[in-house]
């Protein structure tokens, strides 16, 4: 059990900290494992298996409790993703709006496919559920910022930009 | 918190906000889907939307806000806001449509000194957006509308679960909710009344399940969200067994202007059995898109055509897909169909939390049945066998059927396993999955049929089915189609007529939408 704690992010005093933090602060709480993995995940980026047997052992439950939280809900990850997060909204609006032209074009400036981070960790493709904003439909979110109404050139130039 | 040891004095302080809160300009998203009310809306959710700095609850307090929790706690017993809510009509708008009055009351029978009020705003329905703008433009009506449910059943602690696919709506509602308690309107003692309630904002992660009221609970005590059989309803066994009214964003919002304006003027609008309006959020291939709220009753063509304001582009009206994922897709003979929860229900498709999703002629509903049923499968939960393993067996059909493969018998093999799933499944999400499938048999049948023996898509849209080609005449040679190409499956030089690779060509379409010389053609036969 102790060599776990030599793979990251534990091995990492700042996001160890951070961790231990979360579960110090969450512990207590009502239905304290969603929160404090939803925590975790926005804060470190992903939650890994040894992070995952690091909050099972805190919290005194089997880690197939906690794995099984974060196998069923599809905002946990458990690998590191790259620095930016592209996220293709297909949601209805967005998938008749032509969301699936922008996976193509994604594949080909990238040349990576969905789910992969480019060799350089730079940019992570990703589709996603509704995110509400239809109206703008097709719709790319970069981390948190949304980007509405692109068109295969407009989205071109929008990886371009990120990749800078 | 001010030091007020009387209700009185908040009425005094209400006066005085009301008075000197000048409403600044409105607070927009840098989207800026805003537009003004269109004639045949009435905004009653709505009320504030793009009117009052959200992040202010001076300036909601300005619009009457709070004022209705103030008439509850001073002046109405728990029993009587019960009955003002049952008389108003007001049902559920997470889409089942359960009366909220008899919900109330159901709760506040349940013997138990704990009590949860739960605020679904796990809005997972693609294309539907209006729980998110409630939320982000108008939390304050929300938190009102949980608190005085909270007074008539006797909660002491409130959930607000929001999908993480909103960021900016949980952080609003949490500056409410702390701008609230500053003020004592939540928390001990509100409104110097003695009454203690809190609501605390508990986040999903990117279940669509998890909007179903079981499995909402389950994920906030923790777990995975499965949902479990009912009964026990949540009104008599809820969150850590406890019991727990559970009601959409929409729901709550509705009852601080129901209280103010009384029963009978929520009454007077609507359908005999549907009272009162409905948001919808209205997306596709309309003109105007975006959050409208109309009264119950209003026809679909009304939505679509004036206050969507038609079809963009001059094309064709095909379809409107209303209900989200589990909803059904209705054609033009429809458009004629009240929007009431019973009226669409007969139609095939459901009122749903209110996505509305118009499609012109361009669209494959075989496609979009394999689109819903692809979701669907992805998103349930696999508890129960009929939804994990029908969805699944649906979805095979239907992606063999796009392909260009299908076969004879699959239209009948669809129509038995929706029935069977529909019949065999534990919660709402399997019992609704065959929906998108039954209504485009319903309607689109032929479309089906062209799909399996004539292996052509007559929108010309899936994939495996439509060839792409260069009308040579009409092809200037400008190049925007083969730069725009993502697999480079366009030759010619400039000023020379393009061709197409059909070896390399991918069908994505692209070509198609940008050549502005109609030079590139659909076809398929």
């Amino acid at each position: 059990m102790k060599n776990l704690y030599n793979k990251p992010p534990l091995n990492n005093p700042e996001k160890k900290l951070i961790i231990d933090q979360i579960l110090e602060e969450n512990k207590d709480l009502p239905g304290a494992t969603m929160v404090i993995l939803n925590l975790i995940q926005e804060k470190i980026g992903y939650v890994s298996k040894p992070v995952q047997n690091y909050v099972a052992e805190f919290l005194d439950v089997p880690i197939s409790v906690i794995h099984g939280v974060i196998s069923f809900y599809s905002f946990f990850t458990m690998d590191q993703r790259g620095e930016k997060n592209v996220k293709l909204c297909m949601g209805t609006a967005c998938y008749v709006g032509g969301t699936p032209q922008l996976i193509d074009k994604a594949k080909q400036e990238l040349n990576i496919t969905l789910n992969e981070t480019t060799p350089d960790g730079k940019i992570t493709l990703e589709i996603c559920r509704c995110v509400g904003a239809c109206s703008q439909a097709p719709v790319v979110v970069v981390d948190d910022e949304l980007h509405g109404n692109l068109t295969p050139q407009k989205f071109t130039k929008l990886l371009k930009n990120i990749q800078k | 918190m001010p030091n007020f040891n009387h209700p009185d004095m908040y009425q005094a302080l209400f006066s005085d906000i009301k008075t000197n809160t000048p409403i600044k300009s409105p607070v927009y998203e840098k989207s800026g889907e805003i537009a003004a009310p269109t004639p045949k809306e009435i905004r009653v959710v709505l009320r504030n939307y793009g009117k009052i700095d959200p992040e202010n609850i001076n300036e909601y307090i300005s619009q009457d806000g709070y004022q209705a929790l103030l008439t509850c706690l001073t002046s109405y017993s728990p029993e009587q806001v019960i009955q003002v809510i049952t008389d108003s009509g007001l049902r559920g708008r997470g889409g089942a449509g359960f009366p909220a009055g008899k919900k109330w009351q159901f709760t506040k029978n349940s013997p138990g000194e704990i009590k949860f009020v739960v605020c679904n705003a796990d809005e997972g329905d693609p294309g539907a957006f209006m729980n998110r703008r409630v939320l982000e433009d108008d939390p304050h009506a929300v938190i009102e509308g949980m608190v005085i449910a909270a007074y008539a059943i006797g909660a002491t602690q409130g959930y607000v679960y929001c999908r993480a696919e909103y960021p900016q709506a949980v952080r609003r509602m949490n500056i409410a909710l702390k701008q609230a308690r500053e003020l004592g309107l939540l928390g001990k003692n509100i409104m110097a009344t003695g009454f203690d309630f809190d609501i605390e904002v508990r986040m999903g992660a990117g279940a669509f399940v998890c909007g179903e009221e079981t499995a909402l609970m389950a994920s906030i005590e923790g777990h995975r969200g499965e949902p479990r059989p009912r009964p026990p309803f949540p009104a008599v066994s809820g969150l850590w067994g406890k019991p727990t009214n559970i009601n959409n964003v929409e729901t709550f919002a509705n009852v601080p202007q129901i209280i103010l304006k009384g029963a009978e003027w929520f009454a007077s609008m609507g359908t005999e059995k549907s009272k009162g309006t409905k948001t919808f959020a209205l997306a596709g291939d309309v003109n105007h898109t975006g959050l409208i709220e109309v009264p119950l009753g209003i026809s679909l063509r009304e939505i679509v055509y004036d206050v969507g304001g038609g079809i963009k582009n001059n094309k064709g009206f095909k379809a409107v897909q209303t209900g989200g994922p589990m909803g059904g897709c209705l054609p033009e003979d429809y458009l004629d169909t009240p929007v009431d929860y019973e009226a669409l229900a007969a139609a095939g498709s459901i009122m749903g939390s209110g996505g509305m999703i118009v499609m012109d002629e361009d669209t494959c509903m075989v496609d979009i049945a394999r689109f819903f049923m692809d979701f669907i499968q992805d998103e349930s939960c696999g508890k129960c066998t009929p939804c994990r393993v029908g969805t699944h067996s649906m979805l095979e059909i239907l992606t063999r059927i796009c392909e260009g493969k299908g076969k004879d018998g699959d239209i009948e093999e669809l129509e038995h396993l929706s029935k069977v799933t529909r019949i065999n499944s534990l919660c709402g999400l399997g019992q609704g999955a065959p929906n998108p499938v039954e209504s485009t048999l319903k309607h689109f049948r032929e479309e089906y049929e062209a799909h399996i023996y004539e292996k052509r898509c007559p929108a010309k849209v899936c994939r495996d089915l439509v060839q792409f080609s260069i009308i040579e005449d009409d092809c200037t040679g400008c190049m925007v189609c083969a730069r725009n190409c993502p697999v480079e499956a366009i030759e010619g030089e400039k000023k020379q007529p393009h061709s197409i690779d059909p070896e390399v060509c991918i069908k994505c379409g692209i070509c198609y939408n940008v050549c502005l010389f109609e030079a590139v053609v659909r076809q398929s036969e």
